[in-house]
Order: structure tokens, then C-alpha cells, then sequence
């Protein structure tokens, strides 16, 4: 029977600690000593301009990339060297900028496969059953995404918006204690964007986020704090209103530059 | 809409019973259908047929079933499955009884059973192992020059493989009074065995390993961000491939009576793929439809070819003919004609198409 992750959180200080990450493709320098620390259950926001490196900054987390220097370090375990699998079954999830989901499948296949990953019985030759603990999950997945009426439709078969809601499910499966999501409301309109912060606010606190976006509303409104890229490197950090009325800030998405 | 999670309890699973496995009524009527034919065949067709066509297409739509998982559903398009099918033979051959009682150690053949088909997975998955982390047309050379080495290797090699010669007189078992050599139990035989890896392979795609492994196939970037490890399964996917060629080539070598490096040579590595292809891909019934025609155009096109003045020598030019002109109509093969022109025909109109 699939048993869940078991939580290691407990009496840790930081969820995630970056420590002079760095990567370079060639002599393009993507991040620069990034230092970051991310406590359990904390809402950040990173922003900055396209090719900030805040993708980038994501790619190193989860692993995608290898970083150039510099550690990681997810509740108390250094993962920098850990294989991306490896680090999403201590509990770490992620969104991407463009959705990556199998077009071919089922929405509930999806998010079947999305509870497995983090489960036992990943190379079981049973056959699904819908008693499964891992089926009741997903079940449960997707009323929580709000995905119902499409359980049984191809993901190729569903809107833009749909799919984005589908990426975020994906990311809830098991028992998250970090999610990165990457431009979660890139593309959506208005009330799927509205739809979206309801999503973000009701997850349960002990879950932490790191939000990459660009709309500044869905950013300031789903962290309690924000951190600003600016070339591969950290240039701020502060509290939303901090954020949200500092001029190099302001100066920056309004297309002066940043001195 | 809110977020919590869940208090729902699993339900208590119900016990796994006979149904769980086999469900009757979850079987098409048309497999019914094509089931019970099958079953009546030696009622209505010569030994030739039964032996020489069906039972050859049984044991080569295997090799090639285990082409289709890993390519249809993994996406690795492995040239080891012959070599696999042979290394296996070679098992039967080496621990089994044959004429060359030098080599052969004449054990009982269920041993001489389970080691061939450990002798198929390690090929299958030392293959994989290197071939895994490639993709496309690196994957097939990779592959391919495994099955040369293969190949060469055993025809030089007189100690255990018994070089150019290799094996004959290789024994068929006989069990419960029956000679399974005989042309309607070989019949039988192979239709049984070919039928379990057909329900195997069908039930494969909806099990937690079988969606993951299309999973890695269609995004591994994803499913490594959900927690799979993708090579993992490639490999496991390798394995039970090399289960599934195992087993055919216990069943080829017990055909013929003989192995010989020539049984895994490029030409029916080759063969292999265009059986596959030619049936079709991505679905488990393709491998054997292309192997029945494989194996009809490769017995009766040297005298088509004679009849029309042409020599017969030349049948693979037929075989190779009809792979070009079903692949050039259809991509997914015999099943893909099926299913674009041929089931459509008694499917009721959908309103939607009707509408415009």
C-alpha cells in the first residue's frame, strides 16, 4: 500500500538556504552568488526583469541544472548533488513557466501519476485501482483544483487556464513542504488570475512558496515577502509595501533602469 | 474553494480475487471473436500452417511485442530484442540437451528455462544500461552494434557458443505425455504463451509502471519533477522486455532444434523492427499482425515471384516493397489503416462531424 512522504520538518529554521549560488552558461554569468533563505511556511515572491535569472535560480534548486558553485540546502539537507527525483520526494514541488504536462492522458491520469511519484508502488505491475489510497488522492487533487467537471477530458483538450490549474494540482500532490512556481498567472484573464490567489492563499500554511511573477498585483498579494533579481543577483529584499514603494524598484518596472 | 487535506479514510481494499486479473467482460467482443478462431484453427488448417505460419508469427509478433513496450511505450527504439531472443535460445541449447553433448549440460529443462530467460533480461539490461541516457537514432546504433557484437562474438567463439555451427538436435520437452514439438501442441503452445503477453502487455499500460513509463516516454522533465526517476524506469522497462524475448526464444530455439549465430544476426534484427513497424507501434496486437504478414509474405512470395518469372530468391524485395507502401500510407501501420479507414466504417456518425 502507497504510504504518503513523511514530513522532517519539524524544529528546522530555514526550509530552503541557497548559499553563494552561482551558475554560468560559458561566460554568461545566469546567477551570481545568490544567498537566500527561506523559512517553513513562508510566502516569497521573487521579481525582476526577463533574464533576471530567476528561472534559472528554480532550474538549480530542483536540479535541472547543476549549479557552477554554491550549496543547497532543503530542511537542513544539503541537496545540491541530489537528482531532481530525489529532492521531490523530500517534499520539494515545482510549477513551470510552460506547461509540461502529458497532453495524451487523462487530467486525472495527471494527477494519478503526479500522487505516485511521491508514493510507494511507483513501479507496481498491479493494475490502478480506484480504492488505492493513491487514487482517493488524486480524487481529492481535483476538487481542491477545482478540476472536477474535466477529470475524465485529455489535457490536450483543456483551456489555457485549465491546464495552468492543472500544473499548480500537480505541485500539491503528496505532502509539499516547498512548491516553486514559475509564472503561474502568466496567460490567464482576470478571473482565472482572481481564481489563482484563491487557490495560493487557501494552501495550508505549514507549505511554504517561492512565486515567480511578473504581475506585481498576484505577487504582492499571495507573499509576505519579496525578493528582486536584477542581473543574476539579489538586489533587495523587504516586505511587499516595502517593495511596492521603493523607487530603484519602481524605477526598474517602469523601464528607467536600474542604476 | 478551499484548500485542506483530505479526512476521507481509504477504502478497505477488497481482496484480489481471479476477476481482478481476468475480467471476462472487460474483453471486446472482437477479441472473443478472433480468440476463438485461433482456438479452432488446427480444426481447419494444415500442419504447414500451424507450425510453419502461425506458429512462427506467435514467436516472432513476441520478439517484436517486446520491441513495443519499450518503443511504444517507453519511446526507446531497442535493436537488442533478437539478440536477447538468441541468448536465450543459446541458454536452452548450452544447459539443456542437444546433439553437441560436448558443450550442452543436458539439465532439466525448467532450469535451462529460467536461466535463458535471466540470460534475455541481462542482455536486455546491460543493453539498456548503456543505451538509456541516449535518445533517437543513438539509441538504435547503440543498440545495433550490441546485436553485431553479439552476433560476431558467437560465431567466433567455440568453447561455449560452438562458433559457426552452433547447436542442433536441441531437445523439446515432453510433458504430461505430450510431445510439445508436434506441430498442433507447438500450436498451442505458442498461441497460449503469445496470448498471456498480449494480456500482459495490454495490462501493462494501465498499472502505476506502465503510466509512468508513458509518462517518461511523452515528458521525462516532468515526471523526474514528480518524483520518477527516469532511468530507473527505462531500465525496468528494459527488463521486462528481456522477459518477454526470453521467452520467445526458448520457444524458437524448441521450434527448430537449433541455434546458431546466424538466429541473431543483423538481417533478422532488422526483421524484427519491421515486423513492429509494419503491425504497428504503439499498440500491443500491431507486433503480431506484422509478424503473421511477415511470415505469410516470407513464405509465399518465392513462389509468387517464381510464378511471374521473377526469381524467388528475391522475397525480401516483396517484404521490403510492402514496408514502404504501408508506411508510407500509414505511419502507425496495419492498425493505423484499421483504425483510419477501416473501423470507422460501422462507428455511428457523431453529431458533431455531422453538424459540420
Amino acid at each position: 500500500m502507497a504510504e504518503p512522504t513523511p514530513t522532517r520538518d519539524v524544529g528546522t529554521e530555514f526550509a530552503l538556504e541557497l548559499a553563494g549560488l552561482s551558475k554560468s552558461f560559458g561566460a554568461l554569468v545566469a546567477l551570481n552568488n545568490i544567498s537566500l533563505k527561506v523559512r517553513p511556511g513562508e510566502r516569497r515572491a521573487v521579481l525582476g526583469s526577463n533574464g533576471a535569472g530567476k528561472t534559472t535560480l528554480f532550474n538549480c534548486i530542483t536540479g535541472d541544472f547543476p549549479p557552477s558553485s554554491g550549496s543547497v540546502k532543503f530542511f537542513g539537507e544539503d541537496i545540491t548533488f541530489f537528482k531532481p527525483h530525489e529532492r521531490i520526494r523530500r517534499g520539494l514541488r515545482r510549477t513551470y513557466q510552460i506547461s509540461l504536462l502529458f497532453n495524451g492522458l487523462t487530467v486525472l491520469d495527471n494527477i494519478y501519476l503526479a500522487c505516485r511519484g511521491v508514493s510507494n508502488g511507483r513501479f507496481s505491475l498491479l493494475r490502478v485501482n480506484s480504492s488505492d489510497p493513491v487514487s482517493i488522492a488524486a480524487d481529492d487533487l481535483i476538487e481542491i483544483a477545482n478540476l472536477q467537471d474535466v477529470r475524465s477530458s485529455l489535457v490536450s483538450d483543456l483551456s489555457y487556464g485549465q491546464q495552468r490549474q492543472l500544473e499548480i494540482a500537480l505541485a500539491l500532490a503528496g505532502a509539499p513542504r516547498l512548491i516553486l512556481f514559475d509564472e503561474p498567472a502568466a496567460g490567464l484573464s482576470p478571473k482565472e488570475r482572481s481564481d489563482l490567489i484563491q487557490i495560493l492563499t487557501h494552501i495550508p500554511q505549514h507549505i511554504g512558496y517561492i512565486i515567480i511573477e511578473h504581475d506585481m498585483d498576484v505577487a504582492l498579494s499571495v507573499s509576505n515577502r519579496v525578493t528582486m533579481m536584477h542581473n543574476g543577483s539579489i538586489f533587495k529584499e523587504g516586505r511587499p509595501s516595502q517593495i511596492e514603494n521603493d523607487p530603484e524598484v519602481q524605477a526598474l518596472y517602469l523601464g528607467s533602469g536600474h542604476e | 474553494m478551499t484548500y485542506a487535506i483530505s479526512t476521507k479514510r481509504p477504502a478497505q481494499e477488497p481482496p484480489r480475487t481471479l476477476a481482478h486479473w481476468f475480467d471476462p467482460t472487460r474483453i471486446p467482443a472482437h477479441i472473443w471473436v478472433i480468440a476463438i478462431i485461433l482456438l479452432l484453427v488446427p480444426t481447419f488448417t494444415s500442419e504447414f500452417t500451424q507450425y510453419q505460419i502461425f506458429g512462427w508469427a506467435f514467436i516472432l509478433g513476441m520478439i517484436s511485442l517486446s520491441l513495443m513496450i519499450l518503443a511504444g511505450y517507453g519511446g526507446m527504439v531497442s535493436l537488442v530484442q533478437m539478440t536477447a531472443a538468441a541468448a536465450a535460445g543459446y541458454a536452452i541449447a548450452i544447459f539443456g540437451t542437444s546433439a553437441v553433448t560436448e558443450i550442452s549440460f543436458a539439465w532439466p529443462w525448467p532450469i535451462a528455462v529460467i536461466i535463458a530467460i535471466l540470460a534475455s533480461v541481462l542482455v536486455c539490461v546491460i543493453s539498456g544500461a548503456l543505451a538509456i541516457r541516449t535518445e533517437g537514432i543513438y539509441t538504435i546504433m547503440i543498440t545495433l552494434a550490441i546485436g553485431s557484437a553479439f552476433f560476431y562474438f558467437t560465431r567466433q567463439n567455440y568453447t561455449v557458443f560452438n562458433g559457426f555451427t552452433g547447436f542442433n538436435g536441441v531437445q523439446t520437452p515432453v510433458l504430461f505425455g505430450v510431445n510439445w514439438k508436434e506441430p498442433t501442441p507447438f500450436y498451442y503452445l505458442t498461441l497460449s504463451v503469445a496470448g498471456l503477453s498480449y494480456w500482459f502487455t495490454v495490462h501493462l499500460a494501465r498499472t502505476p509502471f506502465g503510466l509512468a513509463l508513458q509518462g517518461v516516454r511523452d515528458n521525462p522533465r516532468r515526471m523526474a519533477a514528480m518524483g520518477f526517476s527516469v532511468n530507473a524506469h527505462r531500465l525496468a522497462a528494459y527488463a521486462i522486455a528481456g522477459v518477454l524475448s526470453g521467452i520467445a526464444g526458448i520457444l524458437l530455439v524448441w521450434s527448430t532444434g537449433q541455434i546458431s549465430p546466424n538466429t541473431g544476426s543483423v538481417g533478422p534484427i532488422i526483421d524484427i523492427l519491421v515486423i513492429t513497424v509494419i503491425g504497428g507501434i504503439n499498440r500491443p496486437i500491431g507486433p503480431f499482425v506484422g509478424a503473421l504478414l511477415y511470415v505469410l509474405l516470407r513464405t509465399y512470395s518465392l513462389d509468387f515471384l517464381n510464378a511471374i518469372g521473377l526469381d524467388g530468391e528475391r522475397f525480401k524485395l516483396v517484404i521490403g516493397l510492402t514496408f514502404l507502401v504501408i508506411v508510407y500510407f500509414s505511419p502507425n501501420g496495419i492498425c493505423g489503416i484499421w483504425d483510419k479507414h477501416i473501423k470507422r466504417l460501422w462507428q455511428p456518425i457523431k453529431l458533431e462531424e455531422h453538424n459540420g
